[in-house]
């Protein structure tokens, strides 16, 4: 006992000495150090509205339900709570989230939140949408935005926030095409489904339009537009390694992983082989450590548009009409190529510009993948 | 032991390593060591848990800064963070009905599958193939639940046997696994984990398991008619299937206990070699005990398919696979055990949510939570150490047999 004591006065004495020094600061809130890695990782003194903000609507409060991904995927989920953080800061309001383990939790958790007078909620993924239909038949007076996902028939308060991600896809195959030395640029996907295919078949046809402008025969491993290399998990990054480093054995220089978290596997394989990569959903110089290995990334701007979704919620004019997010109105685009700025030729640069411009007026479209 | 012959028949062996003291519940001798290491435990975590609570919140770490001139804050701002996490843990789990029915709902799976892990725990095989019989059941039971059309109840009941079935096929193969080749089931059921999940990612690729005019990895709801009830309406919005978590409990107890051939389970999980030289037949008892686990984890998918979520989907079975091996040593392989340790990691579920939804205390705390309490019940002499329990017994954990055996 009497050791116990003398530990605890040592380390009490200590603890005065390191910290004596310091001074209230009165104007309690901000100050406080972001233990998270990245940026836009959650700062969980976010449920309490900080009293700069109170002028804003510190009484609506806006709630969010990861799928099981959780929000510290550097991708999807994260991109979706960097917008309703912003949200918590531009419009001074509350915000709340909850992170899910597994599938059965959806229905649950949502619930949750609306017991937590939730006046928003935004659910992340398509494997949310059955439980979000429900609860947001269940709670009209709530009103719900979801990632990810299009409802034929969405009740009044059913916000669906979809992106054409194939189109700055296509622009960034056409520059993994333009900047390929071996020829062969290659990608991977997380699941067979249409919200990853769909990055890839985009990328497959920039590729094709790069070898058409240019008579050049750059290959793409991976996906042929039906069928190609898949992780089978999101989460896995040592999968995603092993995948990446398949397509490198092959030749390829160039990754398009579009796998969330385990996707950053195919990054650490590109990094490891000195060949180059380009993210998704987020712009990956911010969001992940291989910023210099990207070319560019291909940005979902899932967080503009829970923002937005979050604003026309607080402004009452929250419809159930779709989001549709384009390179035309900002919902998908090309991150900037960063360390690659100086590197991709301007010629290169300037034919990207042009291909955007031709997707925006229609003159260039993007066939969906078949099957 | 007796040898001689003829060798008796297997339910009448006389004694052949009776695996423990007959635990009497009437005397308190019996459990109270074993309550009272699992409560400290319980007790040690929530306290780590409490200071991990506190350095993590923000207004926390801040006052530190100043600890010096106003100490103070530093107390009441870390006692308002616990405070309002653990009591949002309490809430969140059993603070009203709805929350109840919630931890219900979510402790049926877990109580299950931990019940399969358990039953081959006591058979000294260590199965870690829960996740796999209970991916398998669901695919089973979901497929009969989506595309079967029969009339309400019929239908249910097709969909449980199903699933159930599909459970006992996946387990009872590792276990005949185990008992013609000698192959340990620590890496066939973790094998077979692979496999299962791999079916289900191939089906869910394919248009039989998906919804029509979708590409997406996800299958359409299962039927009405093949869903659990939730027979006490919106107020408690608890399914049927927990009733049949509950009953399975009873009927592995009895399996177990009162049971010739449960008997003959806890004999070999004691002592393989000397029940088979008093005449019983391990690899009956090996197959037959993975398929009663496989079952009982095909069980916990109609828990998850029938009653909580209604479609298949790559993610589906989460983690429960895993962590009914951690409910079941937490319950230190007896049923009753089980089905408490079971209801408790799902009250931590739930309780987890209203953790994050109100107090805004990160997810990975509750893990940390749970992680803490199945170390220190997993490691009774660190417990007895740290608050001076002095009585022997009560102590002893679950064993599997390691390689050797």
């Amino acid at each position: 006992m009497k050791k116990t004591a003398r530990m605890a006065l040592v380390a009490g004495c200590a603890a005065l000495v390191l910290t004596a020094c310091g001074d209230r600061d009165d104007s309690s809130g901000s100050s406080a150090p972001d233990e998270e890695t990245t940026s836009a990782a959650p700062t969980e003194a976010t449920t309490e509205a900080s009293p700069t903000e109170a002028t804003g609507n510190p009484d609506f409060k806006a709630c969010m339900v990861s799928d099981s991904g959780g929000f510290d995927d550097k991708g999807f989920n994260q991109t979706a709570l960097k917008g309703q953080t912003d949200a918590g800061a531009q419009f001074g309001i509350q915000t709340a989230q909850v992170e899910s383990t597994g599938d059965d939790q959806y229905a649950d958790n949502i619930n949750q939140l609306v017991q937590q007078n939730c006046n928003e909620i935004t659910t992340v993924g398509f494997l949310l949408g059955d439980a979000t239909l429900a609860a947001a038949k269940k709670n009209p007076d709530v009103d719900f935005a979801i990632v990810d996902f299009a409802y034929d028939k969405a009740p009044k308060n059913l916000k669906g926030l979809v992106y054409a991600t194939d189109q700055p896809s296509y622009l960034a195959g056409y520059l993994a095409a333009g900047m390929s030395e071996s020829g062969i640029v290659g990608t991977f996907g997380g699941l067979p489904i249409p919200t990853v295919t769909i990055f890839m078949e985009g990328f497959r046809q920039g590729v094709e339009k790069y070898n058409e402008d240019n008579g050049a025969e750059v290959q793409l491993l991976g996906w042929d537009g039906k069928d190609g290399s898949f992780t089978e998990d999101f989460e896995d990054k040592t999968k995603g390694q092993s995948v990446g480093e398949q397509l490198i054995g092959q030749g390829a220089d160039i990754l398009f992983p579009v796998a969330g978290p385990a996707g950053l596997g195919g990054l650490q394989a590109a990094k490891d082989a000195g060949a180059k990569a380009i993210w998704v959903d987020t712009d990956g110089f911010e969001s992940t450590e291989y910023g210099d290995i990207l070319l560019t990334s291909v940005a979902k701007g899932m967080d503009v548009s829970v923002t937005e979704a979050i604003k026309e919620s607080i402004d009452g004019t929250f419809s159930n009409e779709l989001f549709n997010g384009t390179l035309e109105n900002g919902g998908v685009g090309l991150a900037p190529y960063h360390d690659f700025d100086s590197v991709i030729p301007q010629e290169l640069k300037d034919k990207i510009e042009e291909l955007k411009a031709g997707i925006i007026d229609g003159s260039i479209t993007i066939t969906p993948a078949a099957g | 032991m007796s040898t001689q012959a003829p060798a008796p028949p297997p339910g009448a062996a006389p004694e052949p390593a009776e695996p423990e003291p007959r635990t009497d519940l009437r005397d308190p001798r019996s459990w109270l060591p074993s309550v009272k290491v699992t409560a400290g435990a319980f007790v040690i975590a929530l306290v780590i848990g409490a200071f991990v609570i506190a350095f993590s919140d923000d207004d926390v770490i801040e006052s530190l800064s100043y600890f010096g001139s106003y100490p103070w804050d530093f107390f009441t701002r870390s006692a308002d963070a616990v405070w309002s996490s653990y009591s949002a843990l309490v809430r969140g789990s059993v603070g009203s009905s709805n929350a109840i029915a919630s931890t219900l709902n979510r402790s049926a799976p877990l109580i299950c599958a931990g019940l399969g892990v358990t039953l081959a725990f006591r058979a000294g095989l260590f199965n870690i193939g829960a996740q796999g019989q209970l991916i398998v059941g669901a695919i089973c039971a979901g497929y009969v639940g989506f595309t079967w059309d029969l009339p309400p109840v019929l239908h249910l009941v097709v969909a449980l046997i199903a699933g159930l079935l599909g459970g006992a096929v996946w387990g009872a193969i590792t276990g005949f696994l185990k008992a013609r080749t000698g192959a340990h089931e620590v890496i066939t059921t973790i094998m077979f984990n692979y496999l299962a999940a791999s079916i289900l990612i191939f089906a869910l690729g394919h248009d039989t398991f998906q919804r029509p005019g979708s590409d997406n990895a996800l299958s359409p709801k299962v039927d009405d008619s093949a869903t659990f009830g939730k027979p006490l309406g919106d107020g408690f919005p608890v399914h049927t299937g927990v009733v049949l978590a509950i009953l399975a409990g009873f009927a592995v107890w009895w399996l177990l206990e009162r049971s010739t051939w449960g008997f003959e389970l806890r004999a070999v999980g004691a002592n393989a070699d000397a029940s088979r030289t008093a005449g019983m037949s391990v690899a009956k008892v090996y197959t037959l005990a993975m398929l009663f686990a496989g079952l009982l984890a095909g069980l916990a998918a109609t828990m998850q398919v029938l009653g909580n979520q209604n479609s298949l989907s790559p993610t589906l079975p989460g983690s429960i696979g895993f962590d009914a091996i951690t409910v079941a040593l937490l319950g230190r392989a007896t049923p009753l055990g089980t089905v408490l340790a079971g209801l408790l990691f799902g009250a931590m579920s739930v309780g987890g949510v209203a953790m994050q939804a109100s107090a805004g205390t990160p997810k990975e705390l509750t893990d940390v939570l749970q992680a803490l309490i199945v170390l220190f019940v997993a490691a009774p002499a660190l417990v007895k150490g740290m608050l001076r329990i002095r009585e022997t017994g009560g102590g002893s954990t679950v064993m599997a047999k390691g390689w050797g055996s």
